[in-house]
């Protein structure tokens, strides 16, 4: 298929009206996804019925694995083969793709997760609302990595971010997340589709040594090019800690070096990766951190508050990981004290904590299966707000 | 629980019970109430994440008058291993109680997630029933294909068109899986031939007593929801599914294979093809070519089928 023949049949840019589901899937093939591997989970399905007929169309492949872990590890093997490739799952299935994603943290393979939340733990509430799956993104496998989440809240978002987590994990080489929730998945809202010019995408860097000078691994850089298979160039890829050509090795200085800059590929460039949107915040007494579906919820009852005269206002974290703790920081440097409001019993409410250390930081602990009301959320100021 | 020849020899005291909300011509209840009266006894259900777990159990009403525990979706077999176990300790240790261990699965959960557990018990040799209720896709999540969706079906992530007609591959053959781990007792079972399926529930039963498991049953489970298909029709499709030679039925008892419902005269296939919506694309001419495939695999199956019948023992 001819590059013309494939654009032709990618979304045109305009004005949609689209599931945020199906938004995902439509940004990640703008983005260069050419292999989607799933298995079916309530909700995320919506991503997975859509890939199946949209891959083929743009000359890509739509495979159905026999589990969560059968897919990941595909999307790991397509994506080390050379494609950019993608799964999508929902919080039981996203359990039993930790130890791939350790995986892809080890050996730097590129994949973006597509983590649509339902109320957990466990089988917990399918078809219901939930974003207890903060921390389990960060510290889900065993071991020090560190990983990218994205947290869309609305359909436009999950456009957007599914075309920016293709971006950062071809760019760092890190499995990324894309964070949503059951009802900004299942969402109908406006989504524009921009000139395709103005959509940046990142390509996988390539080697520019000779094959005989290649090292997949090499500590020259923080991210190491990659090579695309077949192109001639050797590569020895192993979830056991390895040296700069990619063997097994249990010697201490090198293993310091590689697991240094696994941490380091992403916490040195925090700042570039972490996104954040304010709110009123600038004057704010009262910041509330709120992400997903609840941020949408938490900005009516900032504007209800405001026009009542209090000073609240609203930090939302576009990126779980990296936390853009700097700015939190700086915000609340004034005294500001923070609530976080999110449908789980205090896990961002955790992170807050640990950076926001001269004011008080309050929570609004919920149990999964609704979204807090704006009312709900303004009552919740009136009681913490200080006065 | 003894033989039958008639269904108004059938008990009427039932252990699963109305109210549930599984679809209108659904196959699955008429197998479970069958099931919990034909293995008699104490007995502990086991639920794979399904059809039957999410529409018998919605709070605060269940249809379940037995003990039930649901697990994830990939280990209703281990947890199966695991109470049977415990059984075991607490019979060794002091006066236990015996009963007897019933697993329900879809298709999902056995031909696919499940598998490994399912081989882990298999193998182990626990003493329980594994019921696999096939209904040939992920109806629960949205008719998603399976290891279990035959060639040909349109499902949502198989969907029939210009690229590919359906279902590129064939079914998985579940019960040969089955049968390579020498379980003592296997079968499939039918709705459409309700005695013979008691019948061969009461022989588990009896399996069960002498500790002679672990025994699989492969159900064919009418979904008209999935299908694309009236409901009236779900036991018309069960039959024709047996009568076009597509799905056999048959049981390995300690290796002999018999095949219990005979069928000299194969209707065909085109039959039960053209009431369901899922085949329906494959009667146009340009999918020839999948119906040829289809009905060759009919064939060699069930000739294959004959053949291992006639041996005194596979195993």
């Amino acid at each position: 298929m001819s590059k013309v023949e494939i654009d032709n049949r990618l979304l045109k840019p305009g004005v949609y009206f689209m599931r945020g589901n199906d938004a995902s899937v439509e940004g990640a093939l703008i983005a260069g996804c050419r292999f989607f591997a799933g298995y079916p989970i309530t909700p995320s399905n919506e991503i997975a019925t859509l890939m199946s007929r949209r891959l083929p169309q743009v000359g890509g492949i739509y495979m159905q694995f026999e589990d969560e872990i059968g897919s990941i590890m595909a999307v790991l093997g397509a994506s080390n083969g050379g494609v950019k490739s993608m799964t999508a799952t929902s919080g039981p299935g996203f359990s039993l793709m930790q130890e791939a994603i350790g995986l892809a943290a080890m050996t730097e393979t590129p994949a973006v997760i597509v983590e649509v939340q339902r109320g957990g733990p466990s089988t917990g509430l399918p078809t219901q609302v939930g974003q207890g799956d903060v921390m389990q993104v960060k510290w889900g496998s065993h071991g020090d990595y560190e990983i990218v989440a994205y947290l869309p809240n609305s359909p436009q978002e999950m456009f957007d971010m599914t075309i920016k987590a293709f971006n950062t994990a071809w760019r760092y080489r890190v499995p990324v997340v894309v964070l949503s929730d059951q009802m900004i998945g299942h969402m109908r809202e406006k989504v524009v589709v921009p000139p395709y010019e103005e959509i940046e995408i990142v390509e996988r860097r390539r080697p520019e040594e000779s094959p005989e000078e290649f090292l997949p691994f090499s500590n020259k850089y923080l991210i190491p090019p990659m090579a695309v298979a077949g192109e001639g160039y050797r590569i020895h890829v192993t979830g056991l800690a390895h040296n700069e050509k990619g063997y097994p090795t249990t010697d201490y200085e090198t293993v310091r070096k590689l697991v240094t800059r696994l941490v380091r590929k992403i916490r040195d460039n925090e700042r570039d990766i972490a996104e954040y949107e304010e709110f009123m915040a600038d004057d704010a007494k009262l910041i509330i951190v709120s992400f997903g579906i609840t941020s949408r919820s938490a900005k009516k009852a900032v504007r209800d508050a405001r026009s009542k005269g209090l000073k609240v206002g609203l930090f939302r974290p576009k990126t779980a990981w990296p936390f853009p703790y700097w700015r939190l920081q700086e915000l609340t440097n004034n005294g500001a004290d923070v609530l976080v409001v999110e449908i789980n019993m205090g896990q961002m409410y955790r992170v807050v904590r640990e950076h926001v250390r001269s004011s008080e930081v309050y929570n609004m602990p919920l149990t999964p299966g609704a979204c807090p009301s704006p009312e709900d959320i303004y009552k919740k100021i009136e009681e913490v707000y200080p006065r | 629980m003894s033989r039958i020849r008639r269904l108004n020899e059938i008990p009427r005291e039932e252990l699963f019970t109305s109210g549930h909300s599984l679809c209108a011509g659904c196959g699955i209840p008429p197998m479970v109430k069958m099931a919990l009266k034909a293995i008699d006894g104490d007995k502990v259900v086991v639920n794979a994440t399904c059809c039957l777990e999410v529409a018998t159990t919605l709070y605060p009403h269940t249809s379940w008058l037995v003990p039930w525990v649901h697990n994830a979706f990939e280990n209703a077999a281990a947890t199966a291993s695991g109470i049977e176990s415990a059984m075991k300790v607490l019979l060794r240790k002091r006066d236990g109680k015996k009963y007897k261990i019933i697993v329900f699965g879809g298709d999902g959960g056995t031909f696919d997630i499940g598998l490994q557990s399912l081989s882990g018990a298999l193998e182990r040799g626990h003493n329980f029933l594994y019921v696999c209720y096939d209904n040939e896709a992920y109806m629960n999540t949205g008719i998603q294909r399976s290891g279990g969706t035959p060639l040909g079906a349109a499902t949502t992530t198989s969907p029939a068109g210009r690229v590919i007609p359906g279902k590129p591959e064939n079914k998985k053959n579940l019960m040969d899986i089955v049968i390579a781990h020498r379980v003592p007792y296997a079968a499939t079972i039918n709705p459409a031939y309700p005695t013979d399926m008691w019948n061969k529930f009461a022989k588990a039963s009896e399996f069960l007593d002498k500790n002679e498991g672990p025994i699989f049953f492969h159900y064919y489970s009418p979904c008209p929801v999935g299908w694309r298909m009236d409901t009236s029709l779900s036991i018309e499709a069960a039959r024709l599914a047996v009568q076009t030679r597509l799905w056999p039925v048959y049981e390995v008892d300690h290796g002999k294979i018999v095949i219990n419902i005979r069928v000299n005269k194969p209707k065909p296939i085109e039959e039960y093809l053209k009431i369901q919506g899922r085949f329906r694309h494959l009667l146009k001419p340009e999918n020839k070519e999948v119906v040829e495939r289809l009905k060759r695999y009919i064939e060699s199956n069930w000739n294959r089928l004959l053949k291992l019948a006639e041996l005194g023992s596979i195993y």
